[in-house]
């Protein structure tokens, strides 16, 4: 997949000010995530949300991390969109040390990465983090 | 005469206000009910004027708190036609009065009794028997629903035994809206000597309650789903099933004497409701009673019936939405999905337009998956809801699903 990075994203999101713009460009966004098969859509791989459920599988390769997410709604597959444009393919010194909430917050969507959303998004976050911080010891 | 809802709706002051920059239509009613003025008068006055501890003071301030936090008991006493006001108990919730008794049961269970509970519970009535079966070395059996959601009663009547010690069951289902014949039911469980628990968060939102009508041991509901405050509830027990039912919480108020070693108990309702009750609580549960009795439950019904008969309508003529629960009596609930939408994103984009649904499995996971959707969208309606918003939120549905597409 062609991620694009997380300043076209700032850029894109920018130009759209009424909300069905904006949601539509995370919805058309969620669309184009290939996602993962749905024999990867295991226990093993799940971070629960309470409305949603979110996959996240990763490997290392040549330092970076590789990430494939999934989820059951298309707008949490566009918001892992954003989040991925931020995490996937970076090296775990890239990863820890993006702030995430800033990014979302420039992206006025920071509601949605509150621990009190329950879409699981916080929980991958944390997850990834926590990974990076693994590959690095 | 028909209810007047704009006047209705002139006394819930939530109701006015935006959200995301639009009128709110609350459809969330299955969760919480909004309240109107005159209960946020009663709460604010009692804190304003009379607020004291109710039963120990030897003051007038405590004496008028008293008096006041007993007359809300009678207020629900006649309100559920109890036969005595001490078969009232004072609970914080549906959840709570079931975990009452059903840590009664438990103690009294043994191995061979069975308790009987449906396919459609919430889990408030599920894991409080499934647990006290557990404990107590029991049987639960589940009477399983239809293909529409209703009860199959065949199976009801097919599970109950000699060796059925206890039955729960909801009086309306939160998740689908079926409404079940509990008292054909509780007759039938009764000629088998078996006690009999409504769980009735969802009932008593929708029309009076008649306890001995139905004729069961115990019905719950909480205060909130009644256009009442959070942290309030009521457990009703008929008064020769309660009057020497296994303790719950011990402390103060619910004691007659206390040594060191040694306690005896009070007198109903005080020996079930240990500790500084929610006196507030109580009197603006009584409050919502009261200003819910000024409207003839014929309007209130008719009323709620049109809301989700327009529904019901307008979802069938909605390309790709199946309904979820189409008993033949059901009220208040219309659960959905829609093909190729995860319920969570209907409910999103719904929340933007200002229109307040619930979606995921309602506290009925075993239900979800009994009936192998991942969870449902559930737009519910109260009194206070107009056939204008059930026409906006259709409107939302289709913008929803534009941008889905
Ligand atoms: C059918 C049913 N039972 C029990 C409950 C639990 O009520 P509470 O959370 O107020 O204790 C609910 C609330 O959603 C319900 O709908």
């Amino acid at each position: 997949m062609n991620l694009p990075s997380t300043d076209e994203i700032i850029d894109d999101l920018e130009f759209l000010d009424d909300w069905e713009q904006r949601y539509q460009y995370i919805i058309d966004l969620g669309k184009a995530l290939p996602g993962l098969p749905e024999s990867q859509h295991k226990e093993e791989y799940l971070v629960r949300g309470c409305q949603s459920n979110v996959w996240l599988i990763s490997e290392e390769k040549d330092g970076k991390l590789l990430l494939h997410v999934d989820s059951d709604a298309v707008i949490v597959q566009g918001l892992l969109t954003l989040v991925m444009a931020a995490y996937h393919n970076k090296t775990p010194e890239q990863i820890l040390a993006f702030d995430i909430d800033h990014y979302f917050a420039q992206l006025d969507l920071e509601n949605h990465i509150t621990p009190t959303r329950g879409n699981g998004l916080r929980a991958i976050v944390g997850k990834i983090q926590q990974l990076a911080k693994q590959s690095q010891a | 005469m028909s209810l007047n809802v704009a006047q209705i709706r002139e006394q819930f002051p939530i109701l006015h206000r935006q959200v995301h920059g639009k009128p709110l239509v609350y459809l969330d009613n299955a969760a919480t009910t909004q309240k109107p003025q005159a209960v946020i008068n009663a709460l604010t006055d009692y804190y304003t004027q009379c607020n004291a501890n109710v039963h120990r003071g030897a003051h007038y301030l405590s004496d008028e708190a008293t008096r006041r936090y007993e007359a809300a008991r009678k207020t629900v006493a006649e309100y559920i036609n109890a036969s005595r006001q001490e078969e009232v108990i004072w609970t914080s919730g549906t959840t709570e009065g079931i975990n009452l008794v059903a840590n009664g049961v438990a103690q009294r269970l043994k191995t061979g009794d069975e308790v009987l509970v449906t396919e459609m519970e919430h889990h408030a009535n599920l894991v409080t028997w499934q647990q006290a079966c557990k404990r107590s070395g029991a049987t639960l059996k589940v009477v399983p629903i239809n293909e529409d959601g209703s009860l199959n009663t065949e199976q009801f009547h097919a599970l109950l035994s000699e060796n059925t010690a206890f039955v729960s069951m909801p009086h309306i289902s939160n998740a689908l809206g079926t409404i079940n014949p509990i008292k054909e039911l509780t007759a039938a469980a009764k000629a088998k000597d078996a006690l009999v628990m409504i769980d009735g968060a969802q009932g008593v939102a929708h029309g009076a309650i008649d306890v001995q009508d139905i004729g069961c041991d115990f019905y719950a509901f909480s205060g909130h789903k009644v256009f009442g405050p959070t942290g309030i509830g009521v457990l009703w027990g008929c008064y020769e099933v309660l009057k020497d039912w296994p303790i719950w919480l011990v402390g103060g108020e619910m004691i007659a004497t206390v040594s060191y070693q040694d306690a005896t108990w009070g007198e109903l309702p005080n020996r079930l409701e240990a500790g500084t009750p929610n006196i507030a609580g109580a009197i603006g549960l009584a409050a919502a009673i009261n200003w819910l009795r000024q409207y003839d439950a014929a309007d209130i019904l008719a009323h709620e019936t049109a809301l989700l008969a327009r529904a019901t309508q307008l979802a069938e003529q909605t390309d790709g939405l199946t309904i979820v629960g189409h008993a033949a009596k059901k009220i208040g609930v219309l659960s959905f999905i829609l093909d190729g939408a995860h319920p969570a994103d209907i409910g999103f984009l719904l929340d933007k337009q200002g229109i307040a649904i619930r979606t995921g499995d309602h506290c009925a996971q075993p239900l979800m998956k009994r009936l192998n959707v991942p969870g449902t969208a559930r737009a519910s309606f109260s009194i206070y809801n107009t056939l204008d918003e059930v026409e906006m939120l259709f409107e939302g549905i289709k913008k929803a699903r534009l941008m889905l597409a």
